[in-house]
């Protein structure tokens, strides 16, 4: 019984993950429809800069690192935008491979600066612990997660630059009939939803492996959370996101991990059946 | 739209530029196809120099090629210099069997040193059978298999896995909870270890598995806990054993209250989870860098200067060196490289490795090794607690233990 009772929290922070590493792809995929396979490798910048950052802030590196992580991903999605990405806008299945070589590039360029083994990151000593069946660092993701989604819901809703954001999400050309330089923030949202990626590489160094191939692991679970949750769906993500974590963690602990990933997987295509558009649908009048 | 052009194919070209530099000093080290009656010997290196093996087997073909480079710098083999073709097998088992392919028939190689995973070596085996050439296989795995074109330096079951279970044995740690990744060296092994467990009076709590590259252990971690074993028997492989010890450390499990022996996790392994998160498990091995005698010594001390001096040695770079060692003194002994002379001068060859004695089996295709359980250090390194005192004879088939005849069918 109280091994049932501590898979809730356990499927919560399952679910804070899936949350972390999504977010940002709410934004490069979800609102810009790029399909950038080279996600996963900005998490993977993110975990190094964590692993960097020891040299100067030891054990709190994991702290530090946040901001440091959001910058040095959020610049490299910039540079992906500047000088590929935005040659493709319109053709997925070329932003898809080209997105893809730079995934594997990235890898084998982290493989010849920091080795093919993984490194090692140390976790504060403050996060060694556990508050009943949830461990502090589960705790801290949980925080994060919360945190980064009420930042970009005030980001979106609050400010300027993110109804900008919103406008051209809806309707790309009547945005730019209305003065709105859409390029500007197609750079905008690249770098934001890169830079969430460098978040969770930080947040991930807790819990995971830290290594070239570190972004592998995590991309088609975050691709799994966006398209459940309805592209460009803050809300939807966020639902998406707990949902997949709680039925993980209850299928994985009813049947085993192998047979847990079939049953979400099962459990989302027969979703996308009766909602091919997610949990949440923008309503729009563009014509698309 | 001349100028978009020119900057994507400038971009592209950048891209292409980036991913030849990221491709190391790996591939084709070869010139000409069919060179094996020039002055050199060819030897094939077929380990995954990409993808999530990569942080395994990368080190082995180092040590692998400091071992040849040992033998070239002192004289070779037959007054030949030995020349490795190295190739990436890429963590993809169709691959493997495609470059076995290519090593023997095209660059026609003498000898093949390669593989880690099971899957990896049960892919290229009919590779090598149908062409009958000899593939030395350095890690430690499930036994069960003995193919006249294989030679294995790492333990099979018997030198690896039932030492470690005398082990857990001995410490009255009878209440086991088993965890692998779900492929076929865990399962094979958990088939052994409960056939073990059965006719030894030890009894197995549960028994889980995870697919490879499997990074959330939350689940299965609540579930070992509510079990409360007295140990764990670890035989998770590659990035998996550091999400799976981070992860186990934060539910505040620890050596003292439940240690968890790993059979996949040797020095390189350790800095990857965090000596912080893996402080005080055993592991069993048959070799550790702080193992003492000359010969480890000198292997310790060149791999640290071709490599640098915060590289660890481990035991399946040993058994990588040591291969290519036992083959060069196999070829010595049979006057040539033609493989069935070589396979029958085999047989008995005995050399001072760094793990100490090592004999090759003649019958099996086996060594004789010496089980070691070691205990992670807070340095990271793993010290020996316990060995069986004489190289074990090998044992795939388990056929000296009465408790295995349901197993080897």
């Amino acid at each position: 019984m109280e091994g049932i009772l501590n898979q809730l929290p356990i499927g919560l922070s399952i679910g804070a993950v899936l949350l972390l590493i999504a977010l940002g792809l709410t934004f490069t995929f979800g609102q810009m429809g790029v399909i950038n396979m080279a996600h996963g490798e900005f998490i993977m910048a993110g975990a190094y800069t964590a692993y960097l950052l020891q040299d100067f802030a030891d054990r709190n590196a994991v702290l530090v690192a946040l901001p440091v992580a959001f910058l040095v991903a959020g610049l490299m999605g910039l540079i992906l935008e500047r000088t590929a990405i935005r040659h493709f806008y319109g053709r997925p299945l070329d932003t898809l491979l080209l997105t893809w070589g730079v995934s594997l590039v990235l890898q084998q360029v982290a493989r010849d600066l920091f080795g093919a083994p993984n490194v090692q990151v140390l976790s504060p000593t403050w996060l060694q612990g556990a508050l009943g069946p949830m461990p502090y660092n589960r705790l801290f993701i949980l925080l994060l997660a919360v945190g980064s989604v009420v930042a970009i819901w005030v980001y979106m809703n609050r400010s300027a630059q993110g109804r900008r954001m919103q406008a051209v999400m809806q309707n790309r050309q009547l945005a730019a009939t209305s003065g709105i330089n859409t390029g500007r923030v197609d750079q905008r949202t690249f770098f934001i939803g890169s830079g969430l990626a460098g978040i969770a590489g930080v947040a991930l160094t807790l819990i995971g492996p830290v290594g070239p191939t570190l972004g592998t692991y995590y991309i088609v679970d975050a691709f799994l959370v966006v398209v459940a949750g309805g592209l460009g769906q803050l809300r939807g993500a966020v639902i998406a996101a707990l949902a997949l974590g709680l039925l993980n963690s209850y299928a994985e602990f009813w049947t085993n991990a192998s047979l847990a990933k079939v049953i979400v997987f099962a459990v989302i295509i027969a979703f996308l059946q009766f909602r091919p558009q997610g949990l949440f649908v923008l309503r729009s009048r563009a014509l698309t | 739209m001349r100028n978009a052009f020119l900057r994507t194919a400038v971009g592209a070209g950048l891209v292409l530029a980036l991913a030849a530099c990221g491709g190391e000093p790996t591939e084709s080290t070869t010139g000409g196809g069919a060179a094996a009656g020039g002055d050199t010997i060819k030897v094939g290196l077929l380990h995954s120099l990409s993808g999530t093996m990569a942080i395994s087997e990368v080190t082995v073909r180092d040590a692998e090629l400091l071992a040849i480079e040992e033998i070239n710098a002192a004289g070779g083999v037959l007054g030949k210099k030995l020349e490795p073709v190295v190739e990436d097998g890429a963590s993809d088992w169709p691959t493997f069997a495609e470059k076995a392919n290519k090593l023997i028939s095209q660059d026609k190689v003498a000898t093949v040193f390669g593989g880690w995973t099971s899957a990896s070596r049960k892919a290229m085996l009919p590779v090598f059978e149908r062409h009958k050439a000899l593939l030395w296989y350095p890690v430690q795995y499930e036994g069960l298999e003995s193919s006249p074109y294989i030679f294995y330096t790492g333990a099979t079951t018997n030198q690896q896995i039932i030492p470690g279970l005398d082990y857990l044995k001995e410490q009255g740690k009878t209440k086991i909870f088993l965890v692998g990744s779900d492929y076929v060296f865990p399962r094979t092994a958990n088939k052994i270890i409960k056939a073990y467990a059965a006719a030894n009076g030890m009894t197995i709590l549960g028994e889980e598995y995870t697919p490879l590259g499997h990074t959330e252990y939350s689940t299965l971690t609540n579930k070992v806990v509510q079990a409360k074993p007295d140990a764990v028997f670890n035989t998770l492989n590659g990035d998996s054993n550091v999400a799976f010890f981070k992860q186990l450390k934060s539910a505040g499990v620890t050596a003292e209250s439940m240690p968890v022996l790993s059979v996949s996790v040797a020095e390189e392994e350790v800095t990857g989870i965090g000596v912080d998160n893996i402080v005080g498990h055993p592991v069993a091995w048959n070799y550790y860098q702080t193992t003492e005698n000359a010969a480890n010594t000198k292997f310790v001390a060149a791999f640290k200067a071709k490599y640098g001096a915060a590289k660890v040695t481990s035991d399946p770079m040993e058994a990588g060196y040591n291969a290519v060692y036992l083959w060069a003194e196999a070829v010595k002994k049979a006057g040539t490289t033609e493989v069935e002379a070589v396979k029958k001068a085999s047989g008995g060859i005995a050399l001072e490795r760094p793990e100490g004695l090592v004999t090759i089996d003649g019958e099996t295709q086996h060594m004789y090794k010496t089980a070691r359980i070691g205990i992670i250090q807070p340095d990271g390194l793993i010290k020996e607690v316990w060995n069986s005192g004489e190289p074990i004879k090998p044992d795939p088939y388990l056929k000296s233990y009465p408790w295995a005849g349901s197993l080897a069918s």
